[in-house]
């Protein structure tokens, strides 16, 4: 198997498993490493759950996923010159924003969804990658006045997305959840304390419900017990997060890539005041990047990650992330190149290992209609 | 899951004998291995496979696999059908999901293949 993204810790480190993992073998999924742990990247097939998701429902065990809770009356403060994004959007209680963290040269650390959970209280979701380094780089960051907890071993986290998700965990919560991009307290059947959220990286609407690890499997238990729900592998939160053109960490960016470049420069506030890496970014933006990260549509074949994207038989960029589009049927890639070949409708090639074949850059999401879709 | 009338290679292709043509695809093993397959290269008409060299590949959403020939020859028929529904390698991998026929130069490669139970036994050991 090719897994574009599995990388394991350090190699030879005994892979960690999440509290689903045996509800996982026993579903008969097949299991791969990532981010250090062993997880399920398919159940069924990645084409019959990418399409659960996109017309019913589907969940996933993300438990890998790393939180972080800081807290303090410097809370605020300290995390508003840590982050990219301008945290007065989330001054109301239990709303949450996306954001990047860079380094002072204006490089990506890693993207991070931060929720107001409480008064002078903030709860952060990391990739599991990068666990350990966002620990590290926040603590150094942070004045004595500012707790920083790692909960991730203790924190569970399951997500269910689409068109069907609100209405079942309406009925499994006894109420409606959160609004997008909020998140609050529930229990689940009365019983399991559980925090739900409402975001997600499958384009769909859903919630990503954040629990103890000992309740972890009630939880997964309690979502399946509705028939149309799917339980869903990495390789469809792959396929579903690309064709809706988010970036994914490590592939799309990274301590390399800058905000602007990538196309994030919507999770920026300069004008927030001072945040670490902002004057590199700053000047990016007025100077304009060189080379910006597109969407290409590829007729024939599957591009992946790596693969050289040619113009005119010239390497001009590789590609950054790439896949087979099973709601559009053909490949779909995503990859940095010159600003003069970035515009829509550029005609460029990808080099499929034997064959070079047609690409033609198209503006993202590369898939529209989906639950969350502009209406 | 492994026909009796094929032969198998350790590549995970079988062989169907008809004289001097056989026909060629990929096993139940390796369809399940790689996953709903979403893309087939093959070769064309006319074109001449060497036994243990690559013919092609096959494309799932997560893994791309090469096809390595199980028999030298020349190809004398590829399944175009694929082209536009590749899916079928997956649901009927020794029928409709066939890849191409190949007129043998060598029928004796053919000894080197494995039989039904012994590519099963094969599978087993690899497991």
């Amino acid at each position: 198997m090719t897994d574009d993204h599995g990388t394991a810790a350090e190699p030879g480190a005994p892979l960690l498993r999440t509290p689903l993992y045996e509800e996982h073998v026993a579903l008969g999924a097949r299991m791969v490493p990532f981010a250090g742990f062993e997880m399920p990247v398919q159940y069924a097939g990645i084409i019959d759950e990418h399409r659960a998701v996109r017309t019913r429902a589907g969940i996933f065990d993300i438990c890998h996923m790393a939180e972080f809770r800081v807290f303090g009356f410097d809370a605020f403060d300290a995390l508003q010159r840590i982050v990219t994004n301008d945290l007065h959007k989330i001054d109301e209680l239990g709303t949450a924003v996306y954001t990047l963290m860079c380094a002072p040269d204006g490089g990506v650390i890693d993207d991070l969804i931060v929720y107001h959970t409480g008064d002078i209280e903030y709860l952060v979701i990391a990739n599991a990658s990068n666990r350990d380094e966002d620990a590290a780089w926040i603590r150094t960051h942070l004045p004595e006045t500012v707790e920083f907890v790692d909960e991730s071993d203790k924190t569970a986290l399951i997500a269910l997305q689409g068109p069907e998700a609100i209405r079942i965990i309406t009925e499994l919560a006894g109420g409606e959840p959160p609004a997008r991009f909020h998140i609050g307290e529930a229990r689940l059947d009365e019983q399991v304390p559980v925090l739900l959220a409402r975001t997600g990286y499958t384009g769909e609407d859903g919630v990503e419900i954040l629990c103890h690890v000992s309740h972890a499997v009630a939880v997964w238990r309690l979502l399946l017990s509705f028939g149309e729900v799917t339980p869903c592998g990495l390789g469809a939160r792959d396929t579903l997060r690309l064709e809706m053109g988010y970036a994914l960490y490590g592939n799309d960016i990274d301590r390399t890539t800058d905000p602007i470049s990538a196309g994030l420069g919507w999770t920026l506030s300069l004008a927030k005041g001072d945040f670490v890496g902002r004057d590199r970014i700053a000047r990016v933006k007025a100077d304009g990047p060189t080379r910006k990260l597109v969407g290409l549509a590829v007729a024939d074949g599957v591009p992946r990650h790596g693969f050289p994207v040619l113009h005119d038989g010239a390497q001009v960029g590789t590609v950054a992330s790439g896949t087979f589009s099973p709601t559009l049927e053909h490949g779909i890639a995503t990859a940095y190149v010159p600003v003069e070949l970035a515009a829509t409708g550029t005609s460029l090639q990808v080099a499929i290992r034997r064959r070079t074949v047609d690409a033609e850059v198209v503006k993202m999401p590369f898939v529209t209609g989906t639950s969350l879709s502009p209406k | 899951m492994y026909p009796a009338d094929l032969k198998y290679d350790t590549e995970h292709e079988w062989v169907r004998i008809d004289g001097d043509v056989v026909t060629v695809g990929i096993s139940d093993y390796a369809q399940d291995h790689l996953g709903e397959v979403v893309f087939v290269d093959l070769p064309a008409v006319g074109d001449t496979v060497t036994a243990g060299d690559t013919f092609g590949e096959v494309e799932s959403v997560k893994s791309v696999s090469d096809l390595y020939s199980p028999v030298s020859g020349e190809v004398v028929k590829v399944n175009d059908a694929l082209d536009g529904a590749p899916e079928t390698i997956n649901d009927d991998a020794y029928g409709a999901g066939w890849m191409i026929e190949v007129q043998l130069s060598d029928p004796l490669e053919l000894d080197g293949l494995m039989s039904a139970e012994e590519y099963e036994a094969f599978i087993a050991s690899e497991a």
